[in-house]
């Protein structure tokens, strides 16, 4: 393997169907000084007769496959090593040949970005996804994409596997997609804003993929903030090369490719005396897109209500110890409002809804998100309970603690963080009674559920007689897209909600 | 509401500003008692006299030199070039005088220079041009290239109260092909801001003129590819809609600037640049360009018709672009 000062020519993918081409003419010889980007040899491909050009500056070390001959796309054609170097004296002939995929060097220029994407993947993420994800996905990608790959720019034949377009890299750098996970359609299977798009409301991304990568790598993350989207989408990405297509060049390519977008935010003026300047990381931009993606999308409107939990408390106070002792799980407040919360979805189908285009979906289950503050207080993920409609106090409360464990430690996978259907945040940790959150798009609300304080109460005792009694009281609050839910909905939701909570049986677990 | 050609709507919106405002009149070469080569003041020299529908010599200098002085002494005259392609020999009062006077010496020039332009009928090259860009780069000017006859009449009657010196291209291909209803009353229609021809979502088409007319072909045909084409009609080309350029810009990520001037320095390059500088990271493929080839117009009807943008031409230049 040729070192990070020695750059190898390989045979390029002139296309998504060319598997090998032929040398026509070296225009350089060995020990020929040669520029990077200047035109090296002629080769021809049953596509396309094209040059060439140099992967880097130096001299022309070692030219390994002679004129006339046909090799495979990927095998190495000459070895060009920096100026003032020996030529042909110190490739190690071993290694020369057909490189196998994953000795694939990127450019050197991209090395770094390319390091990093590689280790921020191999982190954060078990290893859940990557048995299952790189196996359907590298192969397929040659079979899948060959409408017009004779239309790919010669020179470049593998450009439209690579080659991102603005609105492309501004999409995947907002949702933290890993491109290389797209389906291209566009020419040589370009990934198109479309694709990008379709892929994005698949739910196949979310914002929240990123932490994960991102936590890991933080000042990788701050040192290359272009780099940021691809590392954050790579947690599905560790792609094992696929053992006989040589595709790897274009994918090692794909990751720096994503890269040199910069972030028109980061361009930050100088700090004025006092002030300092961080980066922003990728999760809170992510965030902060959302967010204001978010406001920009629906129509926030927020009803409060006040909750009665004496039921719950004392109920739980009577759990609390059995589940403890028998599962090793605590039933939080949490566990209760989502449980109920659940229930009461069933009848306000709209409420988990969503608007999509200019239809209304429903759905015949609650997939419940939970936001999650990140130790650091620095971020926030949304992990998703699926089909939380078929879980009971237990179950949810089980649910819960697993997934919000598995967000702090960054156990994530992609596909905890996808398909929510509504979110219940839990800012009353801190004691606020009151908040008006953001919903996460494109679901239709949002509940937050505040701090359980005690507070003077009128109830009536058992003569009728109003009586004001010390109760634990609960606010709640439902922000919703006044699109879809209207203000009376809403309300009638949170009466129902209150009614759960404040009637809350032994049975009713 | 009356069913007008796109001619009979500058006819009468010509005719509307004339009958309301007695400052108005009309200078240009046959426009008197022959009413005009294509007949636009047919009938004008009757209704309004000699001394207001004035035949001119056939000195395109001296028409435009007339009305420069005429208007900067408080007159709004309105001259008509036979043919859009004489006004270079008006370039200088034009560029150096009427367009440069406000700046100047703060003196408005408010005349109207109709052209009429265009090809498609073998005119050759001296009878078939597209010079907007040239005056659109000139600060002081404004173009107005109408594509409907409801924006021909109302835009003519915002370019005649217009205080600065406005060129009116008028398409003569559309001259008596196209008719629409047109609104009896008097109306404006302000310069700078563009009319969606036609509503899409995958490709957007900006263009001008004739032009709307051949993208709309065009666009029928990508609907049947299951391509949604939108088309914006800039109407006036200085001052030009930037907002919506760029909003279909960023709504299709993928933009084809048609015109029917030729391509080098055609007001197309403002406009691609304008949305690669200001919609970079909105594009979804290259902004495409579709336009006459930099030679003069041909006389040959096969050659002009492969000079002038065909519908297949902007066919394969949209189907490119949706593949991208």
């Amino acid at each position: 393997m040729a070192t990070n000062t020695q750059t190898e020519v390989v045979m390029p993918q002139m296309g998504v169907s060319v598997a090998e081409g032929t040398i026509t003419k070296w225009l350089k010889a060995e020990g020929d000084p040669i520029a990077q980007d200047e035109a090296l040899l002629e080769i021809s491909t049953d596509k396309v007769d094209t040059e060439v050009p140099s992967p880097g500056a130096g001299v022309v070390a070692q030219i390994v496959v002679q004129e006339g001959e046909t090799v495979d796309v990927g095998t190495v054609l000459a070895v060009i090593a920096p100026a003032g170097s020996e030529a042909g004296s110190e490739v190690g002939g071993a290694d020369v040949g057909t490189v196998t995929q994953d000795e694939m060097p990127p450019p050197p220029a991209t090395q770094a970005a390319a390091d990093e994407a590689m280790a921020a993947a191999s982190e954060g993420v078990g290893d859940v996804s990557q048995a299952a994800e790189p196996a359907q996905q590298a192969p397929a990608a040659p079979a899948e994409t060959p409408p017009a790959p004779a239309a790919a720019p010669a020179g470049g034949g593998d450009n439209g596997r690579t080659f991102l377009s603005p609105v492309v890299a501004r999409i995947a750098s907002e949702h933290g997609v890993d491109v290389s996970q797209v389906q291209g359609t566009g020419t040589g299977g370009r990934v198109t804003k479309k694709d990008i798009l379709a892929f994005v409301e698949s739910g196949a991304s979310t914002r929240a993929t990123p932490p994960p990568a991102e936590e890991a790598t933080p000042q990788q993350v701050s040192a290359t903030p272009p780099a940021a989207p691809s590392e954050v989408a790579t947690p599905v990405a560790p792609q094992p090369p696929p053992p006989a297509v040589p595709q790897a060049p274009a994918q090692a390519a794909s990751t720096p490719q994503a890269a040199p977008r910069p972030q028109p935010q980061a361009v930050a003026g100088e700090p004025a005396q006092g002030e300092a300047v961080e980066p922003m990381t990728a999760m809170r931009r992510g965030i902060a897109e959302h967010m204001r993606r978010s406001l920009d999308t629906s129509a926030h409107v927020t009803s409060a209500i006040e909750v009665d939990m004496s039921k719950v408390v004392a109920i739980r106070g009577k759990l609390k110890q059995e589940y403890g002792t028998a599962y090793g799980v605590n039933p939080t407040y949490l566990s209760f409002v989502a449980r109920a919360t659940v229930e009461t979805l069933r009848d306000f189908p709209w409420i988990n809804g969503e608007i999509r285009g200019d239809k209304i979906v429903t759905r015949n289950y609650v997939n419940l998100g939970f936001a999650v503050e990140l130790a650091d207080g620095k971020g926030l993920i949304v992990p998703v309970v699926k089909n939380t409609e078929g879980l009971n106090l237990l179950g949810m409360a089980r649910a819960v603690t697993e997934i919000a464990a598995r967000a702090r430690d960054k156990k994530l996978t992609p596909d905890d963080v996808q398909g929510g259907t509504f979110t219940i945040t839990n800012p009353g940790g801190y004691g606020t009674f009151h908040g008006t959150p953001v919903i996460s798009q494109p679901q239709a609300g949002i509940l937050g559920t505040y701090a359980v304080v005690k507070r003077p109460w009128v109830v009536q005792d058992e003569l009728g007689q109003d009586v004001i009694a010390v109760r634990p009281i609960m606010n709640l609050t439902l922000t919703y897209d006044h699109r879809l839910v209207d203000g009376a909905l809403a309300g009638r939701f949170l009466r129902d909600l209150r009614k759960r909570l404040e009637n809350w049986g032994e049975s009713d677990y | 509401m009356a069913e007008m050609t796109y001619l009979q709507a500058i006819s009468d919106g010509l005719r509307t500003e004339m009958r309301r405002d007695e400052r108005v009149f009309v200078i240009g070469e046959d426009v008197g008692v022959y009413g005009g080569a294509f007949k636009v003041t047919l009938g004008f020299q009757e209704e309004f006299g000699p001394w207001r529908v004035i035949d001119s010599p056939l000195a395109e200098t001296a028409i435009v030199g007339a009305c420069t002085g005429a208007a900067m002494m408080g007159m709004r005259p309105v001259a008509e070039m036979q043919f859009a392609d004489f006004v270079s020999c008006a370039w200088d009062h034009l560029v150096t005088v009427a367009a440069k006077q406000r700046f100047r010496a703060g003196t408005p020039v408010p005349i109207v220079v109709r052209l009429p332009s265009g090809g498609g009928f073998s005119g050759g090259p001296f009878h078939s041009q597209n010079p907007e860009s040239s005056f659109a780069h000139i600060p002081g000017l404004k173009c107005v290239c109408p594509a409907t006859p409801e924006d021909a009449k109302g835009l003519l009657i915002t370019a005649i109260q217009d205080p600065n010196p406005v060129l009116f291209f008028e398409h003569k291909h559309l001259y008596r092909r196209i008719k629409s209803e047109v609104p009896e009353e008097r109306y404006t229609i302000p310069f700078g801001k563009a009319r969606t021809h036609l509503e899409g979502d995958d490709v957007s088409v900006i263009t001008w003129g004739a032009m709307v007319y051949t993208a709309g072909e065009a666009a029928k045909k990508l609907d049947e590819d299951g391509v949604s084409v939108e088309i914006i009609d800039l109407r006036t080309v200085m001052p030009w809609d930037r907002e919506a350029v760029l909003a279909s810009a960023r709504k299709t990520s993928k933009v084809l600037v048609l015109h029917e001037d030729t391509r080098t320095g055609g007001f197309g390059a403002e406009i691609a640049a304008t949305i690669a500088e200001e919609a970079f990271e909105d594009l979804d493929g290259p902004v495409k360009r579709i336009a006459a080839p930099d030679c003069p117009v041909p006389f040959s009807p096969v050659l002009e018709k492969a000079f002038i943008p065909q519908v297949d031409d902007v066919v394969a230049g949209l189907r490119e672009l949706a593949a991208y």
